[in-house]
């Protein structure tokens, strides 16, 4: 009895010490780590920084826009303007998106709050609007 | 007393040793390429004449690096694939050598359409880089495709690969005789520490 606790609680620490967000981060990989880079520093002032990034704090709601529908250019991150534009990524589904947020909202130090593929896709139909 | 002698003798060898090591000649870089036999001589490699021009607007040609060492790349700045990685591994080697009098950086924008002048100076100014010494050039089309193979670089237009145009992310360093004597991978941060070391070899020795 008492080794099998000892296995649960070792399989426990295993678990928690693996990323959360598995899919998430391998999509990142793919799609987005070529311009933010894997530790989401960004390029200077050409791409931004993910990492620390007050405009993942202040607009949660944006980010599944901007990855599906791309930006033109002109976002504001950390006070500087980059005005490249950012690519769309119309391939990924609100489950991909969910993921990849959530990878993002807490890789590298960041704390935001999770979302949900019904969240993404509540925000997916906002930004038809916008 | 016979031990604390043969101590220092041991410890006398051991320091000439590895002083000898120290200073030891390292061999210098190979030089790149074919090369051709004619009437006993051997002809090497050698990057042809140029002549593009930078985001100030500034002619740069062979001249531009004489007496200097220089890396170069090709690229195009709405790459969304592995040139913001390879500008980011550039950035370091900038960091490094900016105050480095004998080398210099060229990047080849193979996409003469996008990239004018002024794109390429906005370019520049936003990877906050002086253009003394990172030169971000176009030119005529066929001349950029054509001197990507001089410097052993993959460049073609492709609509089907990511931004139209296939193209490797090799860097390439160049010598003041326009040899061509190391490469790597611009995308892997370990072979680029190697090549800043080929980089301080070359200048140690030739330099």
């Amino acid at each position: 009895m008492r080794q099998s606790i000892k296995v649960l609680v070792f399989l426990g620490l295993i678990a928690s010490c693996q990323q959360q967000y598995p899919q998430g981060e391998r999509i990142y990989r793919a799609y987005c780590a070529n311009c933010h880079m894997e530790d989401g520093t960004g390029l200077v002032w050409l791409i931004p920084p993910l990492a620390d990034a007050d405009y993942l704090k202040k607009n949660r709601a944006d980010v599944a826009c901007i990855i599906r529908n791309g930006a033109p250019g002109g976002l504001v991150v950390n006070g500087t303007t980059y005005r490249e534009p950012m690519p769309s990524f119309k391939n990924l589904n609100e489950v991909e998106l969910s993921n990849l947020i959530n990878y993002i909202n807490n890789a590298w130090g960041n704390d935001h709050p999770e979302t949900s593929p019904e969240k993404v896709l509540a925000d997916l139909e906002q930004c038809d609007e916008k | 007393m016979r031990n604390p002698i043969n101590l220092a003798i041991i410890c006398l060898v051991t320091l000439c040793w590895s002083c000898k090591n120290n200073t030891e000649f390292k061999p210098s870089l190979p030089i790149l390429g074919n090369f051709e036999v004619v009437n006993g001589d051997t002809i090497r490699h050698r990057i042809p004449d140029f002549s593009f021009m930078n985001q100030d607007s500034v002619i740069i040609t062979n001249e531009t690096f004489a007496g200097k060492l220089y890396v170069t790349d090709f690229f195009f700045t709405s790459c969304p694939s592995i040139c913001p990685k390879v500008k980011k591994e550039m950035l370091r080697m900038y960091e490094k050598y900016k105050n480095e009098e004998r080398i210099r950086f060229i990047s080849h924008s193979i996409d003469t359409k996008r990239d004018s002048i002024p794109r390429l100076k906005e370019y520049a100014s936003n990877l906050d880089v002086s253009a003394e010494f990172w030169h971000f050039v176009t030119g005529d089309k066929s001349k950029l495709f054509k001197i990507a193979n001089d410097y052993f670089v993959s460049a073609l237009e492709d609509p089907g690969a990511p931004g139209g145009f296939d193209h490797s992310g090799r860097l390439i360093l160049v010598d003041k005789n326009r040899h061509v004597r190391a490469f790597c991978n611009g995308t892997v941060p370990e072979e680029v520490d190697a090549f800043m070391e080929q980089i301080d070899q070359l200048l140690e020795t030739e330099y």
